[in-house]
């Protein structure tokens, strides 16, 4: 083998993978309604949803893994409530990482897909409801097409910003091999262990991965916008 | 068969309280400057606006107190201003998407007569809509609309965004919808010259009420009404082609009125065509005008006078059956030719323009 890579550590590769599939198509089916409200809605709450969404975005992740961890320990409400339901309990589970990582990569998911809505405006919408479009055939026929670049932007972010994650991961999965040492906890765990070799081929690995997305989004950008 | 509409809207800077009927063939013109509520009106209709009030099309019910069917179950068509083709959708997939979505039995436009009809075969060929021109781009919206086969064509201010070039070029396919095809339309506009070449019936709004409403002619010749006081006001006659006369290049209209020379118009003899004559045009004599340069000399009888401003008369006269002109002079003119209603008078028509 030309990297030499562990086992364990090619286990994390497939969970920090398996994660962000996961969390990427949650996002889409959460971040799409919640994006054509936020792009249409004129409620005086819109912008508390808005600045709720966003929150991840300032928040550092401790304060988020901090405070899901409360949530959904034996004594937080979602705790009670997953027990209750003998769904067992969500910390240092891999539910419980998909449930931070959809809440901590909502914006990045979010706001691409709201912009999309909003700079698509009501008028291709009108003019298909005067083509005898329904609002769900609206949806599916113009604007979830018209809004395809900001759909891609948002499942790459979303992608991406789980793959880097760390902070909430520590929080709430710590570093159970198989089940929540995701890569970025598995790079600090090398590190802390001294282990520079093992640690700089999952870190090279982040390095390329990080390019090739930003490569992809800009290369995408371009093409989308020559159209 | 008439569209019944009565809509009341408040918004913190307009208000629309119109209420009218129109007949339910032809081409209904609702007319006024920007910000008289006319778009406003053509939304409320296709259900685009959500104003109390009622409306029906035909005796079918479209709004009242307890029904409001939302757009997409109205069959209309509806013409914007910018011709809003889904960029993501091929020419000929933008034509077929209404078409696509109302039912085979309902499909009484058929798909080939509207792309022969509006010489679409072309720009279809062409594929991405943004391969088209303003006025091209225009052509398909029309196309597509009344492919949906409406039962009534919703058109706001279709030419306003184009130059003059692609107004010109779209004009005689609005002219051949007018003809050929038996939708009604509602015309949005705020140019004179479209409404008097296309419209058989006025609507006139100002600050979001209905001032006027009825056939074109009358309407248009109404001395009680802002258009009077129009520097380009004038009145519409409906003439046959009667005589080509090729070595002085004109032709010659008839009416009931009389006859009126204009220059060579290429239609065949006994088309119906549209003249319209500005009331700066028309001066008036008591006696038969001799040496005259000018041909078109009418007899007509004063049936109005009314003062404008402090040195202008407007002038209506009826000539023949049931043809009006209107005629601008001074008071001074009135005063010394001692014009009253009800006088036999010659207008001389200085120019025709041709619709």
């Amino acid at each position: 083998m030309m990297l030499n890579i562990a086992p364990a550590d090619l286990q994390s590769v497939w969970l920090t993978l398996k994660l962000a599939s996961v969390v990427t198509l949650l996002l889409l089916l959460i971040a799409t309604p919640l994006a054509w409200w936020l792009a249409h809605s004129r409620r005086w709450y819109k912008g508390i949803i808005a600045s709720l969404v966003a929150l991840p975005l300032v928040l550092p992740p401790t304060v988020l893994g901090f405070y899901l961890l409360l949530l959904m320990g034996p004594h937080g409400v979602v705790g009670e409530l997953t027990h209750a339901l003998n769904l067992g309990r969500l910390p240092f589970t891999f539910a419980g990482l998909v449930i931070g990582s959809v809440l901590f990569s909502m914006p990045f998911a979010v706001q691409p897909i709201q912009n999309a809505f909003e700079s698509i405006g009501k008028r291709p919408l009108e003019v298909a409801a005067t083509l005898r479009a329904s609002l769900l055939d609206q949806f599916f026929s113009v604007a979830l097409p018209l809004a395809r670049p900001g759909f891609l932007t948002a499942m790459i972010l979303a992608f991406a910003h789980t793959v880097g994650e760390f902070g909430v991961v520590l929080m709430l999965g710590g570093n159970i091999d198989g089940e929540t040492r995701v890569l970025s906890v598995a790079i600090y765990s090398h590190v802390e262990a001294m282990e520079y070799d093992a640690a700089h081929v999952l870190a090279g690995g982040m390095v390329l991965f990080s390019f090739v997305v930003l490569l992809g989004l800009y290369l995408l950008g371009g093409k989308e916008g020559k159209r | 068969m008439a569209i019944h509409a009565h809509f009341t809207l408040s918004h913190p800077n307009f208000s629309l309280d119109v209420k009218f009927q129109a007949p339910a063939v032809g081409v209904t013109a609702l007319f006024g400057v920007s910000g008289s509520g006319k778009t406003t009106l053509l939304r409320c209709i296709a259900g685009l606006e959500r104003a109390t009030g009622s409306l029906s099309i035909n005796d079918e019910i479209w709004q009242n107190e307890r029904v409001f069917l939302p757009t997409h179950q109205r069959p209309l068509g509806y013409v914007f201003q910018e011709a809003s083709l889904f960029p993501h959708l091929s020419v000929r997939a933008n034509l077929e998407y209404g078409y696509k979505r109302i039912k085979p039995a309902e499909r009484k436009v058929p798909l080939e007569q509207v792309v022969s009809w509006l010489g679409l075969e072309h720009l279809i060929a062409r594929g991405d809509p943004a391969q088209l021109s303003g006025g091209e781009r225009q052509r398909v919206a029309i196309g597509r609309a009344l492919l949906t086969s409406p039962r009534i064509l919703l058109m706001d201010e279709p030419l306003s965004a184009l130059d003059s070039a692609s107004k010109q070029e779209i004009l005689p396919y609005l002219e051949r919808l007018h003809r050929e095809l038996a939708i009604p339309v509602l015309y949005v506009s705020h140019a004179m010259e479209e409404v008097t070449r296309l419209a058989d019936h006025l609507v006139l709004l100002q600050q979001g009420k209905v001032i006027a409403s009825g056939a074109l002619h009358e309407t248009l010749a109404r001395l009680d009404l802002p258009l009077a006081a129009f520097d380009d006001a004038g009145s519409v006659i409906e003439a046959r082609v009667a005589q080509h006369d090729e070595p002085y290049h004109l032709t010659r209209l008839d009416f009931s009125g009389g006859s009126l020379w204009v220059g060579k118009v290429n239609q065949a003899l006994g088309m119906p065509v549209r003249a319209r004559v500005l009331a700066r045009d028309v001066s008036l004599a008591t006696h038969a005008p001799q040496g005259s340069s000018i041909t078109n000399i009418l007899t007509a009888r004063i049936t109005e006078l009314r003062d404008e401003g402090v040195d202008k008369v407007m002038v209506k006269l009826r000539v023949g059956d049931s043809h009006t002109l209107l005629s601008r002079i001074t008071r001074r003119s009135r005063d010394h030719l001692q014009l009253l209603a009800g006088m036999e008078v010659f207008a001389q028509v200085k120019s025709v323009a041709l619709m």
